[in-house]
């Protein structure tokens, strides 16, 4: 333990440099070559494999396995891009033990599943490093297509429209593409710039004109997009955070666990960025759960993660609960904040114990605090959308909204999970619903 | 424990397991490393005549065929003889001999097809101790070119002839190495037993090109560029060693004939197999290459095992004991009948018995919704290809029907009695039942 560990409040630097490189370095280090092909043979090659069908994207993993034990990456990172242009992205971010690992018969068979993110990862990593990217755009169509919000979403339904030959303007609020796969994922899963990377190879499909800095309802409006273009999607994602509602909740000290982890991600120089020493997290998802470890990882004391009902309602994974109790962040369940308390900047934070049901029990404790993140969800935000399921955009078939020609995917659209994967999908499939409706008008 | 001790020829070894000859076998500091490590015999590196020794290529000799997690299944070679010279390696054996005197010590010869030559080297070699002769007719290679090796032991006349000079000059109880680059394996067996060999030893290698080097367009292992055949041999060869070993062991003409059983043996239970096919001993070469020569232990423990677990007292009981079990195909019983079962509690869904079966057999496996497979005996054949693709062992078993049962794929009672093809209605050759 470092001396500046122990320093009270918020402060730089708690960590020697040597520490925090190793902190946040690679969680899963590439395979190589001899390791992917020991993974890889592993594989049973199933029949209509369930890890396919577990896949939001539909991967054939069966199929780009077998291409790498028998030596040819490169067409088993075909296999995947066919399906999932993000999927090196995937293969670092997605929670496998949910999806396409947990329905691996090797999991049933032995508990130990084929390692079919890490294998994913390997093909990817080799064309990437290549440089080369494996597809063509057919002949141009002269359709123009605006898609906002260069997330994941944004970014596979601009990729699939380019192929198809359709020119696409690609907008974003922010200075840098990439939405969450740039701001938001832990840094540990994303190394090496990896996001913007990608971007990058992604783009050299071409036919695809990137516009940042353009917010939709600040210089962009649907109507005039609807009116410019041929067709529009929207991948906007989830921009709002949900407010706590507490007395105490502007002190000092209090943040959304995303502006911290969009810091984190931006920061040249991890050093440089100021972190608690007692540290207390709101919420029990996947952002929870990266806001926690790495405040860790920075050098903060005590981590406490603290999330209002049970264990097993957790949205984070099993995996994920694991790696944060790991690396040392304590994990309180059933209990809910009630109060801040501080004088200008919190110093504790009050809580009460629920049950199930989320009832207040009368019990209550305080947890020493001198920075608290809150992560219990992100909204949908922006005027000027189109009609709403709930909270996010309501969609019918393969993205469409409520208005012609406007199409929508990723968080901002009901249904599927908030994953890196389930945005690439719905990207996807709306690109191939706007593509086959302008074939249609053609 | 049981007792391994081994008889073969007259030749005793505390255990079944020799080494064959080849590069384990081929000098004293190996030899010495081998006994100390528990292996019952060796079979000396293969000598040839007396003057300067053959050369071998100075680039790579080996090539290999790998299974999961870079296994070794298969070993390609296109190493000659020994490339030591005479006198050194009988100063060896001599001195081996001398201080391992429960330990086999078998000189392996090659030299051509003369007299003179096979009784001159037969004398040198009885100075050094050696307990009998091993005549290599199966080196396929190098050697087969000068005439000598595989040339010899495809021709049947030429083994008996060698065989009958090694009797003639010597005292030696001889063994002769038979090559599995032959159509009738039973032919050359049955001119060694002709000419007054004693034993035969099987199988020498497999003429074999292992892979091609697909930028250089040449067979490995490559030497500047170009490729020989080599003698393929490991875990891969054991299925034709085994059946060539079945064959003499069967055949009236040699039946009877001591065996010593070489070609893949890897574990215990490879060399069980043999022994049960009618080998009385057995070699090993690829094993201790691929893992050294500890993997003995192994194979010791194993067959004791083995042995007690059944209750045979000597190797001698579990000898041949499969042999009167190794029939032809018209001999099989065609009214049994079995069916494939699949343990739902065992089986991990992975459909690789419903594609096997669907596309490539008999369309006999039903898979549900929900991944449930399960067999159609009406159409099942019980070809067994389910159970050996299926990832789980023992998940998929072969269940025979009860007579008295109906098949439903063929709407006949499963009867009792045996009857086999000769005697089916289909058969126009039949011959009238009994
Ligand atoms: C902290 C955190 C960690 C996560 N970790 C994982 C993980 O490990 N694995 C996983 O699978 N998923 C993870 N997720 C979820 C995943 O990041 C999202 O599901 C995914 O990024 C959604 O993609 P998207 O394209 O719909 O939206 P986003 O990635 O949010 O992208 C939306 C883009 O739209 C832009 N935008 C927003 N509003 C406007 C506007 N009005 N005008 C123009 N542009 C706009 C934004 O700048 C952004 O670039 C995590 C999420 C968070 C918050
Ligand atoms: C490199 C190498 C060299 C060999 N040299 C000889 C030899 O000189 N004489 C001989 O009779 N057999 C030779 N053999 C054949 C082996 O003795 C043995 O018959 C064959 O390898 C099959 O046994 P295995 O599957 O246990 O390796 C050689 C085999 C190898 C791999
Ligand atoms: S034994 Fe053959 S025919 Fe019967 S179910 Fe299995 S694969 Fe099909």
């Amino acid at each position: 333990m470092s001396d500046r560990m122990l320093d009270p409040g918020i402060a730089a630097g708690r960590l020697e440099p040597e520490q925090l490189s190793g902190n946040f370095s690679d969680l899963h280090p590439p395979l190589d070559d001899h390791e992917a092909l020991v993974a890889a043979d592993r594989c049973y090659f199933c029949h209509d494999a369930p890890c396919i069908t577990a896949c939001p994207t539909s991967i054939d993993i069966p199929l780009f396995i077998r291409q790498i034990a028998t030596g040819t990456p490169e067409a088993a990172a075909e296999t995947i891009f066919e399906q999932n242009i993000l999927g090196g992205m995937c293969a670092r971010v997605c929670p496998t033990e949910t999806l396409c690992e947990e329905a691996c018969v090797r999991e049933a068979a032995e508990g130990k599943p084929v390692l079919i993110g890490q294998l994913q990862r390997y093909a990817t990593d080799t064309v990437m490093a290549q440089g080369v990217h494996p597809f063509t755009r057919a002949a141009p169509t002269g359709r123009q297509v605006a898609v906002v919000g260069a997330g994941p979403a944004g970014l596979a339904c601009a990729h699939r429209l380019s192929m198809h030959g359709h020119d696409v303007t690609l907008y974003d609020g922010r200075a840098k593409p990439g939405g969450l796969n740039e701001f938001g994922i832990a840094a540990y899963k994303s190394t090496d710039s990896f996001a913007a990377r990608e971007v990058d190879w992604l783009m050299q499909i071409g036919g695809i004109t990137l516009e940042t800095g353009k917010r939709l309802g600040r210089e962009l409006s649907l109507a005039e997009l609807r009116e410019g273009f041929d067709a529009v999607f929207l991948g906007i994602g989830l921009g709002g955070v949900n407010a706590l509602d507490l007395a105490g909740e502007d002190r000092e000290g209090m943040r959304d666990a995303v502006d911290f982890i969009a810091d984190l991600r931006q920061a040249e120089d991890l050093a440089g960025l100021p972190i608690g020493r007692d540290v207390v997290v709101i919420g029990g998802g996947m952002t929870a759960v990266d806001a926690a470890v790495q405040a860790r990882l920075l050098g903060a004391l005590n981590v406490s993660l603290v999330y209002r009902r049970g264990r097993e309602r957790m949205n984070a994974s099993r995996y994920e609960q694991d790696l944060a109790a790991a690396k040392g962040v304590r994990i309180i369940t059933n209990a809910t904040p009630i109060a801040v308390h501080g004088n200008g900047a919190v110093r504790e934070v009050e809580f009460e114990y629920t049950d199930d049901a989320l009832t207040p029990t009368g019990q209550r404790f305080r947890l020493a605090a001198d920075q608290v993140f809150k992560a219990i969800g992100q909204t949908l935000e922006g005027p000027d959308l189109p009609e709403l399921d709930g909270r996010k955009i309501a969609i019918s078939g393969a993205g469409r909204t409520s208005l012609p020609g406007v199409w929508a995917g990723g968080d901002c659209s009901a249904g599927g999970d908030d994953l890196t994967v389930t945005a690439v999908a719905e990207g996807r499939d709306a690109a191939e619903d706007i593509h086959a409706s302008l074939g249609a008008q053609a | 424990m049981a007792d391994l001790t081994t008889n073969f020829i007259g030749i005793t070894s505390p255990n079944p397991f020799w080494l064959a000859s080849a590069p384990p076998t081929d000098k004293e500091y190996n030899v010495r490393r081998a006994f100390e490590a528990g292996w019952g015999g060796v079979v000396w590196k293969t000598l040839g005549e007396a003057g300067p020794p053959v050369v071998n290529v100075n680039g790579p000799r080996y090539g290999a065929i790998y299974g999961a997690d870079r296994r070794l299944l298969g070993l390609n070679n296109i190493e000659l003889i020994t490339d030591r010279s005479l006198e050194v390696n009988l100063e060896e054996m001599t001195r081996v001999k001398r201080d391992w005197p429960d330990r086999a010590l078998i000189a392996s010869l090659m030299v051509p097809v003369n007299e003179d030559s096979w009784r001159d080297i037969l004398r040198r070699v009885e100075d050094t101790g050696c307990d009998g002769v091993e005549l290599n007719f199966g080196c396929p290679h190098g050697m087969s070119e000068r005439g000598m090796g595989s040339a010899v032991g495809q021709v049947p006349e030429y083994v008996g002839q060698v065989a009958h000079w090694c009797k003639k000059h010597s005292s030696l109880p001889v063994i002769v190495k038979l090559t599995p680059n032959i159509t009738d394996i039973r032919k050359p067996a049955q001119a060694a037993k002709d000419g007054g060999a004693d034993a035969v030893s099987l199988i020498n290698t497999i003429n074999s090109i292992t892979s091609v080097d697909l930028d250089l367009f040449s067979p490995e292992p490559t030497i500047d560029g170009q490729g020989a055949h080599g003698g393929y041999c490991g875990p891969a060869v054991k299925p034709i060693a085994l059946n060539m070993v079945a064959e003499i062991a069967r055949d009236p003409a040699t039946r009877g004939m001591p065996i010593s059983g070489i070609g893949g043996v890897t574990t215990w239970r490879d060399a069980a197999e043999f022994l049960a096919l009618g080998a009385g001993n057995v070699q090993v070469c690829t094993a201790a290459m691929t893992y050294g020569f500890k993997v003995v232990q192994e194979m010791i423990s194993g067959l004791s095992q083995y042995m007690d677990d059944k209750g045979f007292a000597s190797v001698d009981e579990l000898v041949g004991r499969a042999v009167p079990n190794v029939v032809n195909w018209q001999d099989l019983n065609l009214n049994y009948v079995a069916k494939a079962r699949i343990n739902q509690d065992e089986c991990i869904k992975c459909g690789r018995c419903y594609a096997a079966c669907e596309d490539t057999s008999h369309q006999a496996i039903a898979m549900s919704e929900d991944r449930v497979f399960t067999v159609k005996d009406e159409e099942c054949v019980a070809c067994n290809l389910c159970v050996n693709v299926c990832p789980v062992e023992g998940c998929i078993t072969m269940e025979p029907m009860a007579a008295g049962a109906v098949d439903p794929r063929t709407g006949e009672v499963v009867r009792e009695d045996y009857a086999n093809w000769t005697t089916h209605p289909n058969n126009p050759g039949k011959c009238a039942a009994e």
